[in-house]
């Protein structure tokens, strides 16, 4: 803090050099310590900087970067869209309907992918997929018609939409419909089906695609009416609630489920259309799945990240997306290009029986919070949860100090009790990442392995180092190339 | 293998604790299996494919602790052990840990913008190896931070592109290759501890900053600001850009009553540009430059000091009994830790000797110098190297006077004298006919306290000067009984 006693009440002469003439002296020290101790010899106070040297062979595309004409204002307009975003739930309408996806083709999470390369969650999802959509009778069926690519498939991504886990949207799906009341984008993402033997884990099994014939043929329509009748629902202010709530919105949810089915209860009570019986089963569905909420939080921050997209020179992460295979991230200045790496192997706990040798390396859209500055990066407002980072919950506040190295921005809506309210880190800023070696924390569940599994645990993921050096690198040739 | 089911009514635990306490369990050498949850639909699944049998009436408000244990011996202890220790589990689950504060003390920041971002800092001192400070300094600037750059080997292209970011956003980056700056009364670099008073410093050499604020303290006087703007700043290539900042800044505060430009050789081009600003400005300019002609450092504080109406002062010097006795034909040695002081040194010889001066074997190094530094620490720092280079000297008989400077203040090392006057008085022993000079550069605040580096010095043998100018010329007396000491001109 430092007061602005400038003896002369010029105010031009005051600002001048940022006041470094007329204000008490403050230092950021990078570098030699001996430098710092130097100032604080002197009783000036000083920020020392933890400074390690970036990875061989980026210093001089950081340089094309950072030195770009208006970078730094590219990357402060980026973001800003991105934390003025308004995403509302304005309506739940059927993917086919929206997206107009075509019977025979599949959306799913991460960057592209074939079916050659998908996991076993992946695969898995795309039979369940074949199924609901009537393409096969067996199981068996749907994998040779899925091998001899009968289906097409390309990533939510590229439709405006987003997917927890294996991310597999079919025509006959209903989505949630979010739109972004500032910037007017619009954002997608399916109905949550709850835990465990589920189509996003990758099960096909009959109970999985009886749930998801119902869930299009109750739940979808149900909610509809609700939301419809309600009006639009503004998710920024309920996941702002929820956060103080204890909820990071990735692996926990359970403020926010409550919040918006205290939202739309009295909607879907006063609707007509849909009757008794079948509100009082959509909402036990939705009261019975702490996840509910998940979706719908995807979709918002989709919207938020999608609002920041296209800003040339900007070094911003607007998409981190895994397909179980790979890892992919989108960045601002970069257009649709993915740069991607290998998914990596969550570290997390365990459901009964089973183990690390059983999971399947990462996989899901649901980055995507993370992205937007929830999720792990919003750690600290979740001490429910803490035991996925090592267990305490200076760990998890540890986690969420850290994503502040790499972010741009501190959100102006989203804020932490723990930390006196201060903004939850937001907008990963890929040249920072590089600079420091620190790899945004991601929360996440864990798929089994085998197709047809599930879930097996939930956990914390990694994305690979390299594609924010490839995203680097792309970003210092288009420095180079006006 | 035998099998353990119970349920706990009432004992809710999240699953995240529930997961990481059958883990635990898991991992025990006697347990072949074990899960903990609570009673839910998917629980019991789990619970029934692990080939547990839980009673029925188990709900989702239930705790389930289901326990596998290898072929027991006799005794029939490992199930015990494992039901104590899960009740430890649980127990420490919910217990807070014993640190103290549930926040802690945050990491230090990993970059110079998340450093920024943390308080309300006016500048940022970078000292990283050159190649890898233009992301650090583009990020101070980003954050409406100065820069000051202390390291050396920061490419051109890059000096330029931060200076030209700096003028668009109305801030100034002191350096690459800053040594010393003093703002608002906080030295960065290498500064001395000097008093505050009217004299702004722009500097485009930081010893010749240091010289300059150093006698003007001796002198009573002190400075307001001393702007480095770093070695290259007077280069046609960047072309003045953050002098002309530093003059228009300082021409602005205050507290600034009279500007002193200090500079190494510079282009003469951009000393055109410069001497152009400076009429322009409200306060008066003086300037100092090793060039022939131009006032060396000691003319240019007296002339400060009559400008501002002051009285120049005798400036101190400590030299032994009597004084030492010349030395005739004999080389000039000068080993430098600062560049300015060593090319003001040589001005001086040259003024007085012209072109006898190579050919008399004097001879003027900076131990600063890039060549000198390249993977070790500044002369001013570590010692090393100019200590070698003394025995060297006073090893070779050619050499007849021995012309060293002592740079005091914040970031030096903590007591200089310490390597130095026991070398210097080995060398006198072992060399009767040797003589050795110290320009000493410092102030009586400074943390070495410079009245006490004087005298241990001077005990030692040496003759100490705290004036660079006299001590060269006394030097020089020493090496030419032709040369009278005091200003030849």
């Amino acid at each position: 803090m430092s007061d602005h006693r400038d003896p002369n009440r010029d105010p031009n002469r005051a600002h001048r050099l940022g006041g470094l003439l007329s204000r008490e002296p403050s230092v950021v020290a990078t570098g030699v310590e001996v430098l710092a101790s130097a100032l604080a010899d002197q009783a000036v106070p000083v920020e020392a900087v933890d400074w390690r040297p970036p990875p061989a062979g980026t210093r001089d595309a950081l340089a094309a970067v950072l030195g770009a004409p208006g970078h730094a204002e590219a990357n402060a307009r980026a973001v800003q869209r991105m934390v003025t975003a308004r995403p509302h739930l304005v309506d739940v309408r059927p993917a086919r309907e929206v997206l107009g996806l075509e019977p025979g083709t599949f959306l799913h999470a991460g960057p592209p992918l074939d079916w050659d390369r998908a996991s076993g969650p992946m695969r898995g999802a795309l039979i369940g997929a074949m199924l609901l959509e009537g393409l096969a009778e067996t199981p068996r069926g749907a994998e040779r018609e899925l091998e001899r690519g009968a289906a097409v498939f390309e990533p939510c991504h590229h439709h405006a939409a987003v997917g927890p886990m294996a991310g597999v949207v079919a025509p006959s799906m209903w989505m949630l419909v979010v739109e972004d009341a500032e910037h007017g984008g619009t954002s997608y993402c399916s109905l949550n089906e709850g835990l465990g033997k589920v189509l996003r884990y990758g099960a096909y099994g009959p109970e999985v695609i009886e749930r998801l014939a119902w869930m299009g043929e109750v739940l979808g329509p149900a909610l509809r009416e609700a939301v419809r009748r309600h009006g639009p629902v503004d998710l920024m202010a309920l996941i702002a609630q929820a956060l103080q709530m204890g909820d990071e919105l990735h692996n926990r949810n359970r403020a926010a489920t409550s919040l918006l089915l205290r939202e739309l209860a009295p909607a879907l009570a006063a609707a007509e259309e849909v009757p008794r019986a079948r509100a009082a089963e959509a909402l036990k569905f939705a009261a019975g799945n702490d996840h509910f909420f998940l979706n719908a939080g995807m979709a918002a921050a989709k919207a938020c990240a999608d609002a920041a997209r296209g800003v040339p020179g900007s070094s911003l992460v607007v998409a981190m997306a895994r397909n179980g295979t790979d890892f992919g991230i989108q960045v601002s200045g970069t257009g649709d290009r993915w740069f991607t790496g290998p998914a990596g192997v969550p570290d997390g706990l365990y459901l009964g029986g089973y183990g690390p040798d059983d999971a399947n390396p990462d996989i899901g859209d649901s980055a995507i919070t993370e992205t937007a500055g929830m999720g792990g990066f919003a750690l600290a407002a979740a001490p429910a949860i803490v035991r996925f980072v090592g267990g305490e919950v200076p760990d998890a506040v540890a986690a969420t100090q850290r994503m502040y190295e790499i972010t741009l921005a501190e959100h102006p809506v989203l804020q932490i009790p723990l930390l006196s309210f201060r903004g939850t880190p937001v907008g990963v800023d890929a040249a920072r990442v590089v600079r420091t070696g620190i790899l945004p924390v991601i929360d996440t569940g864990i798929a089994g392995r085998e197709a047809g599994t599930g879930q097996v645990g939930a956990g914390l993921v990694e994305p690979p180092a390299n594609v924010f050096t490839d995203a680097l690198h792309a970003l210092a040739e288009i420095a180079h190339t006006p | 293998m035998r099998d353990w089911v119970e349920v706990r009514r009432g004992g809710y635990h999240d699953s995240v604790t529930l997961m990481r306490v059958s883990r635990q369990l898991s991992e025990r050498p006697d347990v072949a299996g074990a899960m903990v949850a609570m009673g839910t639909e998917l629980n019991r699944e789990m619970f029934g494919r692990m080939g547990f049998a839980v009673p029925d009436d188990a709900g989702p408000d239930d705790l389930v602790v289901a326990i596998r244990v290898e072929d027991e011996g006799p005794d029939g202890t490992g199930l015990d052990e494992a039901r104590g220790a899960l009740d430890g589990l649980l127990r420490g689950a919910s217990r807070p840990s014993a640190r103290a504060g549930v926040l802690g003390e945050p990491a230090p920041a990993r970059t110079t913008g998340a450093a920024a971002a943390r308080g309300d800092a006016t500048v940022a001192l970078l000292s990283v190896p050159g190649p890898y400070v233009f992301p650090e300094a583009m990020d101070a600037l980003d954050a409406g931070l100065n820069v000051m750059i202390f390291s050396d080997n920061v490419p051109v292209a890059q000096e330029i592109t931060l200076k030209e970011a700096a003028a668009r956003r109305g801030l100034i980056v002191m350096g690459p290759d800053c040594g010393t700056a003093v703002v608002g009364g906080a030295g960065l670099g290498f500064a001395n501890a000097v008093r505050p008073g009217p004299v702004g410093v722009v500097a485009a050499s930081g010893t010749g900053a240091q010289q300059l604020m150093c006698l003007l303290d001796a002198a009573g006087t002190g400075v307001s600001h001393v702007l480095g703007v770093g070695g290259r700043d007077l280069s046609p290539e960047v072309s003045g850009r953050s002098a002309l900042a530093a003059l228009a800044a300082l021409d602005a505060d205050p507290a600034t009553e009279l500007i002193v430009l200090v500079s190494k050789p510079p282009a003469p081009q951009v000393l055109d540009l410069i001497r152009e600003a400076a009429r322009r400005l409200d306060t008066p300019v003086v300037f100092a430059l090793p060039l022939p002609g131009e006032d060396d450092l000691t003319r240019a504080a007296e002339k400060a000091l009559r400008a501002l109406g002051r009285p120049v002062p005798a400036w101190p010097r400590w030299t032994s009994r009597g004084g030492a006795a010349p030395v005739p034909g004999r080389a000039l040695r000068g080993l430098f830790a600062g560049g300015t002081l060593r090319d003001e040194a040589e001005m001086i010889a040259r003024d007085a000797l012209g072109r006898e001066l190579e050919a008399r074997g004097h001879r003027f190094t900076d131990f600063g110098d890039d060549a000198y530094t390249r993977g070790r620490a500044h002369p001013m720092i570590d010692p090393t190297l100019r200590l070698e280079a003394l025995r060297a000297e006073a090893a070779d008989d050619g050499c007849g006077v021995l012309l060293l400077d002592v740079v005091l203040g914040y970031g030096a090392e903590p007591d200089p004298a310490a390597a130095l006057a026991p070398a210097v008085a080995a060398a006198l022993r072992d060399r009767p006919g040797l003589r050795v000079v110290v320009s000493l550069c410092g102030t009586a605040a400074d943390p070495q306290d410079r009245d006490r580096q004087a005298v241990a010095l001077c005990e030692a043998g040496a003759d100490v000067f705290a004036s660079n100018a006299q001590a060269t010329r006394h030097a020089l007396t020493l090496v030419d009984g032709s040369i009278v000491e005091g200003t030849p001109r």
